[in-house]
Order: C-alpha cells, then structure tokens, then sequence
C-alpha cells in the first residue's frame, strides 16, 4: 500500500514537475538590429562608451564606437551597459531541479569511472532554474556530470531552447576527473572519528586513475575486438578534440594530477577549484593550465586561512599570469548559478579591474571552454550572444536586463518568478 | 556454580587478617595476627609539605599506626630498614570505570528514532538511571589493579559509565589480597552525572547537549515534586534520586565549556558537582575558577603532531598546535588560580603516560607538593574520606608507597604499594643498584662498561677502546646477563654473572663468538652520567606560546578595550529618517554614539578620516547558526525546554569571519527539526568575550518554531513522529498552547503544581513575555499559525524564510508579524518552488517589517550584498534595502532601541566601508561594538603574519619532539559542521 502510495506520490510530482511552464524560446533573428549609446564591455578587457553593435543572422556584424553606421532596427540604449552572456562552466545545471527531490536529480551517475556517461542528453531545457538565469546575464553553461572518479562527459548549452538537441553549442567537450584527496575525512556513519586525517590510499587511488589513462590510451591505438564505451570515450583526451577537467584543490594534489595527466599525453588540461593553486603558479604557468576557480562566495576551508582567501585567490592566479575563470560549483549551486556576475563583481572589491573580473565569466572562460571563437566577447564574426542591462551588470544594484539576446535571438526574460511578483504585486494595487 | 565454588576456596585459602571473625572455618584453626610492621629510617611523607627524615612509619591491622621522627616501635614488631627509601601515601583515583564493564551499544532497529521509555516503573527518559547501584556489578579487575598500583594507586572510585544520570559508585581499595569484604571502602562513594546518553538505549531524546541539560534540569525539578509525594504513579528512578539526595555528585562534563555547564545546572539546584574536567581549563580559567567548584582534571595531554609532510601538516589548525604546546600548563594554572583539583588517569590511552605526563606537568610548572595534593589529599577530601585515606596519619588506612626516591623524578623506583597494610610487590627492593661505570676485564682485553637509566631496568653500553659496540643486559634477581657485539666484525659476546652482595665488583661467565666459554671480571670505576638527552630535557624550560582571547587563530593577545572615537567626513547611513547624510561625523563615547553632525571635535577622542568612506550601523542576522554546539534538540516535536543560550560556542571562527563581514549582532536561532524548537541566544560578536560576554544583557525573549517539510519529517525517512502533515502541526500547536495556559492558570492559582520548563516557556509566549521567530515557507501555514497565535491572543512577532510571505503579505501587515527571508535562495526543496527574490520587496511593500537574513555561515559574512538584491529584484530604494540588514532585523528582535542604527544614545555598533555599503565592492574596514574595535582590516593583515610565524614555531617545537622520541599522532583537522536548520546535532 505504502509502495503504491509513494509511487502515486512521484508520478504527482514529477507531472507536477512537466507541467511547470516555460517561456517560449526566441525564434530566429529575421531582421538585422543596432543598439546605440550604451556602454560596450567587450569582455576582453576593452570598453567602448557610448557604442554601436550592429548585429545580422545571429551574428555580429559591427561594433564601434558612437561613429559607427547603424544598420536596421535601431534600439536606444543610452546609458546602458552592453555584456557579452556570463558563461556558467563546470555546472550541473539543467541535470537537477528540486535539490531536496531525488525523483529531480540527474547528475551524479553510480560507478567511479564512467566518461561515457554524457550529460548533453539528460538536460532539461525547460528547467525553470535555467530560466531564471537568464535576466542576470547568464546565457550559457557548460552542462556537467558530478561524482565518482570520472564523472563522464559534458556538453555546453546555451540557455534558450526547445530541447537539448537545440541548446548544445558543442557536445561532448570534456571529460570529468575529480583528483582523490591525500587527506580525507573519516567515515562517520561506519564509526570512524568524522576529522579528517591523511588518507593511506592515497597513491592506491591515483594509480588506479594512471592505469585507466594508460588503458584507455592504448585501446585508441588499435582497432578492439570488442567495443568498450569508457575508453572510446576517453579517446578524444588523446586526439585533441575533448579537454580534461582536473578537480583539485591541494597543493600536492594539483601537482599530482597535471603531472598524471601530462605524462598520460593529455595535452588539454583545465584545472577546476584550485584552493591552493596560488601555491603553485609557476608549475602551472609553465604546463599553460588554465584555472576554473570555484565559488568565491564560500567560507575558507581551514580556521587559520585569510577570511578572504576565497574573495582574492582569482585575482591571485590571474596576478600569476594564469588564464582564470570562476565557477558557480557548491551548495545549491544551479539555483545560485544566476549570482555568477556578483561573484565576478566581488573581486574588484579585492582589487580586481572591473574588466578583468568580467573577463573570467565571459571570454577567459570561452576560451577555457574552447568556444571563444564565437562566443565570450563581443567582436564582429562572432555570436550576437550578449545582453542589455541599466547598470554595472556586476554590482547588485546595477545588474537590471532590459535585453538578452543568444544567436541573435532577442530572449524573454520573463520567468516563473517574475510572474508571481507581477501577478501578487497586481493583486495589491487592486488590478 | 563450579566457577564461584572454587573462587570462593581460592578466597578462602589466602587468610585474611581482620574481617569476617564470624565465618566458620574448615581449613584450620581460627587464629589472629596483631604484629606490627615498623618502616624504619625512611623519609617520611607523611602528608604533601609534611616531610619526616629518618622517620618510622608504624602500621597494624592495615591501618597506620603513628608517623613520624620518634614513634615508639612495639616489642612485637616486623622492623624493616628503610635506609634511603621515600615513603609516600599511595595515589588515590577519583575517577573511573574500574571493574564495571560499560554495556554493548544497542544496535538501531533500522525502523526510525524511538521516541518513548524502554522501561516501565521509572523514569519516562532511559539515560536518567540513578537507580544503577555500581556495587551490584562491580566485578574486582586483579589485571586493571596491578596497572593501578604500579602507577602508584592504592584506591580507586569506580562507576559504570554509562548515561546521564548513572547512579552510585564504589570506592575499592587495590588489595588483591583481601577480598571485596575487605577492599570495598564505600558501596556508594558518590552519585555520577554526565552530558551523554547511555549507549543501552536507543531513545531518541536528548538529540543535543542543550537537551542533556534541559533533561537534567526537568530531572531535578521532578525530584522534587514527587518526593513531595504529588506523583500518583512510582518512578523508581525519582526515588532512587532522592535517596541518593546526600551523596558526592561528580559530573563529567570533559572540557572547559562542559565544566561550566554542569557548574550552571548545579547553581540552579544547589548542587555543587565534582566537575571531571577536560585538561583545557587553562584557557578559561577566570571562569572555571568563578565556578568555586572542585574539579577532577585529566592528565591526557595531546601528542604532537607529525608535520614532517607539509601538505598534511597544512590541516592542523593552529588551535590544535597550541593545545599540544599549552596543555601541560594546565595543572599549573590550576593551582595558580587556587582551583582544587585532583588528578586522575582517566582517558589515558595507556596508564604509563600517568608518570611521564605527571612529570611533564612538574616541568610545565606544577609544584610537587601540589601534584602529590592532587594525588592524595585532594582525592580524598572529595570522596569524603580525608578520615582515613590520603594521608600516613595515624588512624587512615596503611595504603602507601616504598620509593627508591623522589616520586616525582624519572629515574625514580616504586618498589612496593601497600594496600590496606598488604604488600605488593611493584619491584624487587633488594636488588641491588648496579648503575656506573665498569672496567671489564676477559681474556687479556679491556672493555669499558656502563650501566645507566632505571635502578631496575639498567640499559648497557659497551666500549672496546674508541669503538663503540652494540650491547644489551638484562637484570633480574640480582642476575645480570648481557651481550655485546662488534658490528664489524660480526662477533658477539654473552656473559652472565650474579651480583654480590657487597663489594664493587662482580664476575660471570662469558661466552666468546667462538662458544669458548671463560671468565671475566667487571670492576667499578665509578658512577654513569645521567643520560644526555634526560639531563638536556631537564634544563631545558619548554617553550610555551601565550594563550588568545579566544585562544584560536585571529584570537586577541588581550582583549580589545573600548575607546573614544570620532569618524571624520563619512558618509553616514543612519538607517533613522535622517536618511544618509554626506561629510558627516560620528562621535562615540563610552560605547555609545554621542553626537552626529558636521565638524564636531571631542579631545581624547582618536580621530578616524572617514573621508569616502561610508559608516554604517553593524549588520544584525536574524537568522544564524554560527557559534554553536548544537542548533536542533530533535527527540521531541516540542522542545521549548531547550535554549541555545547554554550552547554558544565563543571560540568559532565564523564570529571572526562574520565581524569581517560588518555583522554586530545575531540571533542564533534552534534549527527546524520540530513545530515547536528552543529558545535563541541573541549575540554581540564580541570575539574575545566568553559566553556570558557575548550574550546580550537583558536580552529580549525568544524562541523558533517551524512549519512544512521539516517539522513534518518529510524530507528524510521517517514516519514515526508526529506531525507528518501540514494539518498535524496545527494540532502540535492547539495541544501545547491549550495546555500551557491551563498550566500557566494552575500555577497563577496557587495550587501545587509540577514544574515543567517547557510550558513555562509557552506561558511566556502567551503572556507576551517570550517572542517566536517561525520557520515557513508556504502561504497556507503561514495563515495558519497567525491564526492559531490569535485564537491564543498573542502575535506571531517573526517569520523566517517566509519564502510565500509575499503570498499574504497583507495578512502579516494586519497581524503585525515581520519577515526575515532569504534575499533569493529557492529550488532546494518542494516548498520552494514559488519562492522568488522579489519577495522583500513585495513584504516591505504592503508594510511588513522584513529582514533579509543568512542561515548560513557564508551569507553571513556579505548580507550587505544581499540586502542590495532588494533594489534588483523589486526596485527598493537604497535606503530602505539596507534597512533590511540593520534596523529592521533590530525592530524584529526588540532590540531596536538599542542598536540597528546611527542615533544618538545607541550603542556605537558601527561598520566603516571603503564604498557603498550595498555595492558588491564594499569591504568592510572595522568593525565596532559598544565602541571597540573588534575587527580592523589592517590588524588582521597583522594577525595572518603572525599566525605564519606561530605556527611556523609550533611545528619546529612539535619536529623536536618528534626526533627527541617523543609522542606523535598524524596530523588531523577537525570536521567543521556548517549548521543550518537541518542540522541534527
């Protein structure tokens, strides 16, 4: 009876989930528009005042400044600031819904070394979390497996579309290997004092990683007898067409895994989190790893830390001469993903130029991710992905879309929220 | 039956002295020894400072007979000459588990808590077991006494540990050679007390240590009102608590924060606790010593930590180097400080670290005569039995120890323990002393031989000329044997040889490499030096770190003191009508805010050029679960008898990190397990302050409640409780009210009535003494709790969450209760899903007074940030979004009269930023509470430098101890649980 009743339970819910209401995806840019007046932040460092973006089939066709010739449907956007769209790396967005509902959460597969797993096509579209990013500038994401050794294999979406098929700007970019920990935390519920201690399997662990590399590497090197997925995964690794994303945050961690994956022959290694990867500037420099720094509004993971360790450790690896970029990774992190831009905007209380900081959440990051030839900045030639907003986009205060735009498309930036604040706000001015 | 049969006959055959001259017996003939013993010639300690040499010590029928220079020794006396021997009474344990097996963890039935008794005719709580007489279980450890007595004991006070109230103990005497009629020196020694469940019972209730003490306080209560006789039922375990009325209470209580916990329950019942201690007292020793109460202290001191890898010694914080290094001060500030304590073994891993850290703590500074205090008198004076142990005065038991020296020093031999007049051999006193320098003499070669270390364990060295052979003796019943090897040559010699009596030489047997057997002869050439690295250690002082205020990293050398001072030229956010106010100056005196206005000047006063800076009131979270042990007393759905107040943790770094983030002011509130939670503690984040330095004065009543997913259980697997629906937690609510006035009405009446804490905290709620901060999420519970609080004729003063609060926000405006919300979390769980960030602003705008709150040790830190989502999300003005971190919070908290924002007469609770205080880039640059500086970003810049150097020094003290052989234990970082309102802890 209790089965039956929690079965009807789930199927309630999850029709309930489907039932949620989307906005309508954008439809395909028919005519040719140019926004004037507003402050252009290229994302690469650069800013033109009072600016001209004129923009055709989904891409831009000319920016400039305040001499440059219009084209089209003219939008005045005097005062205004003009973003490319923040890109969200390393998320689990669109893979979970509700964190406390398991029937919503699909992003963490069993087993400890599943590449072929891929999240490009569990992603949900319609996800209302993915919705609500949107009027904070974020646009785009790349879509990521979580848990286990390796997680499997992301794919990176924008955030307007009708299914998955329609929002992939590129499938199957990377695979996902979280670093063991040299220094663990005990088991509690088996007993174990809950402090964390050096972990004895340490090198146990990571040979089990080596020698799935070294497996992996030698299956591409011949046609196999019998297909196995994960290593066929793992081949673009070797061929050049998917990066790996090293989980680490030690000192002795991260050295560890950049030098696995460097003697395995990976040659495109991004490093993610990197607590301590202040530590250790040089050798990453020298190995050209770039850094996708987690959360920057976390607390510091020992008592004796600076309090501010997590604010100024970006500007640390970017002072270093490391290509860095933040991600959103931590608790509750697809809903707080929309804070993207405040994270960014955090940094320059450390000191951060305010275009530098925007930098790691727009084109440091495309080009981390690999598609900064036509996303992350805005330049002619690439995609018309960017967004309005009446104020500094970083700062709380300013961070107000009057437009978005994905390929060209002019987005809504409506979502589920923002129609319950109309429809009560209606209610109470007697509409 | 076979088994007892023949213990009994082994009993029976080792004869007793005194005792049982009624029993028939077969074995022989009944017959009486009245002789004497009289120790001669020995130094004489007779009590700690009383110190006899060449002095008697008299004893007959296991009891000292006299002391002293000139005792009268009886014709018919054993005379023993203790020439150069120490005689000292034997320690005494004053805590322990001896000889009572604690009970095996009862396994979970895998079906969910257990909220009800296990048993039937006591108590309705299982770990309230006063009833437990240790006597009726207590099973003599002949193993565990001989660990005892070669440390040094001679008594011991045992119990079965186990539970909150554990009931009796027993005090046994270590003689093996009597039986329990004769060691067991009190069936009821004492009455036992601790914070932690007994491991017999899977009852769900106390989940917290804030519940422990509410459990114990309701226990005291209860014990007084049946024995009153209002009980109509029995209750064994209520009688056996007023039986036991009279009896020592010791409570273990294990740290410095427990100690004054269990004192607090004590003060409020009259009850003064043997508190057993943790070994931490030394960093809160003001407070400890303010407790007047007689502690029990352990001797556990921490080992070093390994840090010879540095990416594992990165983990250890520095307030755990710091333990390591300070912990042996301990007993010393102890005794400073006049606290009376005795010492005990109690958690020592192994009982040969009892001398080692006894030592240790003489070295860090303890005087001996305090430490044989702490091992003799004391004990005694806390067990009530000064009359006859701890102490060779004449009358007390002949329980002493036969030293070969000052007991207190290394090389220092206890020969023998006397119990009860028994004597027990530890180490043969007749063997004879052996230690020197040697010339052995064997086939026509020369050895050079030494013989150092312990009197009966003497380690060898070997000489051939310069070379330096590996050499091993053993000795034993005046036996030497021993082997030497020359590495080089691979050749080892064996010899033996007995010591004479007299003389200085001896000679053996030696067997040479080849098996030719021959004679050698070692000839004393003088005395050995003391080991190097003993005598290196004993001139050496340790080198102890100064303890903080708290004493963790970022902690004060002093505490800061509050000054005089006047901001110049800010921009100053009053968070009053006044608005913000441009070049503005803020005076503060006495930790008050006295004048604002332009150009003003006060001498004395320091100067601060707030010239483009912003000065704000300090942050107020409503909503907070940092700097503390505990947040959710689950085993109820109703728990009001609890309060985080007894529970505030003062050493948390997220009080640093939150003062860093410009927050002053804090309700650390219950947590969400159950519809009706515990009481708040409301928090200056005075870092420094102790927990009563934190606590506001007079601080406003108030207490959580919860409502949804939690409260109903249903995000876990659990079907047990009650309410599972959002329609039972209104009856949670109907039922506790209802009863809580009818108590309230009987007790107003004057009639006898049963003192129950938790509806005297519902009283106060409905007397409009007490204040709920509720926990909601959806409009119909919301509308359904103001509801019931008026049908019961009080308000609802505060929602939190409130995630649907925009939902009826004009109900809440006409009911008159606040919002405290999250600026934009949603998606967590179902309840959720129409929250949106709009919602402040949408509250504020029908009239609710609404704060934007953290729940989170990391929000915390930057809600100025999160009150500026109110302008994103629904247009707020500036002034009024930071109203929603500061005066609004302090409107909600009843504390707005006080604090919350820049007037004249407040408390100068003040934040200095470096921009707008709502813009992301704002940096708070000190922060101020009742006029002191609590945090200052060019300080802390100070303290990261010296927190390096720190701990740089600790783990070069820790690498020597590593390569001087002493103790070490891979390093460790403690797990930090980041509390929310989940958290079951």
């Amino acid at each position: 009876m209790k089965t039956l009743k929690n079965i009807l339970l789930a199927t309630i819910i999850s029709v309930g989930l489907q039932a949620w209401a989307q906005q309508t995806p954008a439809p395909a840019q028919s005519e040719t528009i140019t926004i004037t007046g507003a402050t252009a932040h290229l994302g690469n460092g650069s800013v033109i005042e009072n600016s001209v973006i004129v923009f055709s089939d989904g891409k831009i066709t000319a920016i400039g400044d305040a001499s440059t010739p219009t084209q089209g449907n003219v939008v005045n956007a005097n005062g205004k600031h003009i973003y490319p769209g923040f890109i969200a790396p390393v998320s689990t967005l669109g893979l979970g819904e509700v964190d406390a509902l398991r029937q919503t959460r699909d992003f963490d597969e069993i087993g400890e070394f599943i590449p072929n797993i891929r999240s490009i096509i569990a992603y949900n579209s319609e996800s209302k979390v993915v919705e609500s990013l949107r009027p904070n500038g974020v646009l785009l994401a790349q879509v990521t497996p979580q848990g286990g050794r390796i997680s499997g294999t992301s794919s990176i979406v924008q955030l307007d579309a009708w299914n998955w098929e329609d929002a992939a700007i590129k499938t199957d970019d990377g695979i996902h290997l979280r670093w063991p920990n040299s220094f663990k935390r005990g088991r509690w519920w088996l007993g174990e004092d809950p402090a964390w201690k050096p972990d004895e399997k340490y090198n146990e662990r990571i040979e089990e990683v080596r020698s799935y590399l070294n497996e992996a590497k030698a299956y591409g090197k011949a046609s196999a007898s019998s297909k196995n997925e994960g290593f066929a995964a793992m081949q673009g690794l070797y061929n050049g067409s998917k990066k790996l994303y090293l989980y680490a945050q030690g000192e002795r961690e991260i050295v560890d895994a950049i030098t696995t994956a460097k003697e395995a022959g990976i040659n495109q290694v991004v490093l993610v989190g990197g607590y301590e990867a202040y530590k250790v500037i040089p050798f990453l420099k020298k190995h050209n790893i770039p850094v996708l720094v987690n959360r920057v509004h976390t607390t510091p993971m020992g008592d004796d830390d600076d309090y501010d360790l997590p604010y100024k450790l970006p500007k640390l690896l970017a002072e270093g001469g490391l290509l860095v970029g933040l991600n959103a990774k931590g608790q509750m992190e697809r809903m707080n993903t929309r804070n993207l831009p405040f994270y960014a905007g955090h940094l320059v209380g450390q000191g951060v130029d305010k275009e530098t900081a925007l930098q790691m959440i727009t084109l440091n990051t495309a080009k981390i991710l690999g598609i900064d030839s036509n996303y992350g900045s805005l330049e002619v030639g690439k995609s018309a992905t960017f967004f309005v907003s009446e104020g500094d986009a970083l700062d709380m205060r300013g961070n107000m879309l009057t437009h978005a735009f994905i390929d060209g498309r002019k987005i809504s930036l409506e979502t589920h929220q923002t129609k319950l604040w109309k429809r009560y706000m209606d209610k109470y001015s007697g509409n | 039956m076979k088994k007892s049969l023949f213990f009994l006959l082994c009993l029976s055959m080792v004869g007793f002295v005194h005792g049982q001259d009624y029993f028939p017996k077969n074995d022989g003939v009944k017959e009486e020894n009245n002789n004497y013993t009289a120790f001669t010639n020995a130094t004489l300690h007779i009590s700690p400072g009383n110190v006899v040499k060449k002095g008697t010590l008299l004893i007959q029928n296991g009891k000292v007979v006299e002391a002293g220079k000139k005792v009268t020794v009886p014709a018919n006396s054993v005379t023993v000459d203790m020439d150069g021997k120490h005689i000292y009474p034997s320690f005494i344990e004053s805590y322990s588990g001896f000889g009572l097996k604690k009970p095996e963890r009862k396994p979970s039935n895998g079906r969910g808590p257990q909220y009800d008794a296990s048993r039937e005719g006591f108590y309705w709580n299982d770990h309230i077991m006063p009833e437990t007489h240790s006597i009726e279980k207590f099973k003599y450890d002949k193993k565990k006494a001989k660990e005892f007595r070669k440390a040094g004991f001679g008594t011991v006070n045992t119990h079965l540990m186990d539970g909150i109230a554990r009931g009796t103990g027993v005090l046994v005497a270590l003689n093996d050679k009597g039986g329990d009629q004769d060691r067991i020196l009190e069936d009821a020694s004492g009455q036992f007390f601790s914070f932690s469940k007994s491991v017999a019972s899977r009852q769900s209730y106390p989940t917290s240590l804030m519940g422990s003490m509410a459990l114990l306080r309701q226990m005291y209560s209860d014990m007084d009102w049946y024995a009153k006789g209002n009980s109509k039922t029995k209750d064994r375990s209520l009688e056996a608590m007023i039986e036991n009325k009279d009896l020592i209470p010791f409570f273990y209580a294990g740290n410095k924060g427990n100690n004054l916990r269990a004192d607090k329950i004590g003060d409020q019942f009259g009850i003064n606790y043997v508190i057993v201690g943790g070994g931490d007292e030394f960093e809160a020793i003001e407070s400890i010593k303010a407790t007047n109460a007689r502690y029990i202290i352990p001797l556990d001191f921490p080992a070093a930590f390994d840090v010879s890898d540095p990416f594992h010694a990165k983990y250890v914080a520095l307030e755990d180097m710091r333990e390591w290094n300070q912990a042996p001060t301990n007993p010393k500030v102890l005794a400073e400080n006049g606290v009376t304590f005795s010492l005990t073994t109690h958690d020592l891993d192994k009982m040969s670290e009892f001398k080692t850290n006894l030592m240790k703590a003489i070295k860090y500074g303890l005087s001996e005569t305090k430490a044989l205090e702490a091992l003799t008198t004391v004990p005694a004076q806390l067990l009530g039995k000064s009359n006859v142990l701890g102490t060779l005065e004449k009358g007390k038991y002949a329980n002493f120890l036969i030293t070969s020296g000052n007991i207190f020093e290394k090389e220092t031999t206890l020969y023998e323990n006397w119990v009860q007049g028994h004597k027990h051999v530890i180490n043969d006193m007749t063997q004879r002393d052996i230690r020197g320098k040697y010339s052995l003499s064997a086939n026509g070669v020369t050895y050079e031989m030494i013989l150092k270390g312990e009197a009966t364990k003497p380690k060898l060295e070997m000489k051939q000329g310069a070379t330096k052979l590996k050499a091993k003796a053993t000795y034993k019943n005046d036996w030497i044997t021993f082997s030497f090897t020359d590495e080089d040559k691979n050749e080892t010699h064996t010899a033996a040889a007995l010591i004479p009596a007299s003389g200085t030489t001896f000679s053996g047997k030696l067997v040479q490499p080849n098996g030719t057997e021959s004679t050698f002869t070692a000839t004393r050439a003088g005395d050995a030096d003391k080991e190097d690295k003993d005598k290196k250690d004993k001139d050496k002082k340790p080198e102890i770190v100064p303890t903080t205020y708290p004493n963790v990293g970022y902690g004060f050398a002093s505490k800061p003191k509050s000054q005089n001072m006047l901001f110049q030229n800010a921009t100053v956010w009053t968070s009053e009508d006044a608005g913000i106010l441009e070049n503005t100056d803020v005076l503060v005196k006495d930790g008050k805010i006295v004048a604002i206005g332009k150009g003003l000047s006060a001498s004395g006063a320091k100067k601060i050029d707030a010239t483009g800076k912003h000065l704000t009131a300090g942050i107020i979270d409503e909503h907070s679960h940092i700097a503390a042990f505990s947040i959710n007393e689950a085993g109820h759905n109703s728990s009001a008898e609890v309060s985080i107040e007894d529970v505030v943790n003062p050493e948390d770094i997220d009080i640093y990190r939150n003062i860093a983030g410009g927050v002053t002011t804090i309700q650390i509130l219950h947590g969400s397990a159950n519809p009706i939670g515990g009481r708040s503690a409301i928090l200056k984040l005075k870092w420094g302050e102790d927990v009563d330095g934190l606590i506001y004065d007079n601080s406003p009543k108030f207490i959580k409640f919860a409502l949804g997913e939690n409260v109903k259980q249903s995000n876990w697997q659990s079907f047990a409780r009650f309410p599972q629906t959002r329609m039972g937690v209104e009856q949670v609510y109907v039922n506790y009210f209802n009863r809580a006035k009818e108590y309230d009405a009987k007790k107003k009446s004057g009639q006898p009535f049963r003192y129950d804490e938790e509806l005297e905290v519902l009283a106060e709620i409905l007397n409009g003494e007490r204040f709920i901060s509720c926990h909601s999420y959806v409009q119909s519970e919301i509308n359904m709790l103001m509801k019931v609080a008026e049908q019961f004729n009080f308000k609802v003063n505060t929602f939190t969450h409130i995630l649907e609060g925009y939902k009826v926000a004009d109900k809440m405006a006409e009911h008159g209760a606040g919002g405290s919300t999250f600026s934009d979390w949603w998606a967590y769980k179902y309840e959720v899903n129409d929250a949106i960030p709009h919602n402040a602003a949408i509250m504020a705008s029908q009239g609710v007074v609404t704060a934007i709150n953290s729940d989170d040790n990391e929000m915390s830190r930057r809600l100025n940030q999160e009150a500026a989502k109110g302008i994103k999300y629904g247009g707020m003005s500036e002034e009024e979004a930071w109203k929603m971190v500061t005066i609004n919070p302090a409107i909600l908290l009843h504390l707005d009269d006080r604090t919350g924002s820049i007037k004249e007469g407040k408390d100068a609770d003040l934040v200095l930023w470096s921009d707008n205080p709502l813009s992301v880039y704002a940096k708070a640059e000190k922060t101020i509470i009742d006029g002191t500086v609590y945090f200052d970003i060019d300080a802390d810049k100070a303290k990261r430098e010296a927190i390096k150097e720190e701990r740089n020094k600790l783990m070069n003290l820790m690498r020597d101890e590593k390569n001087g052989g002493g103790k070490t234990t891979p390093p460790k970082k403690k797990e930090k649980i980041h509390m929310h309102c989940d958290t079951v802890n």
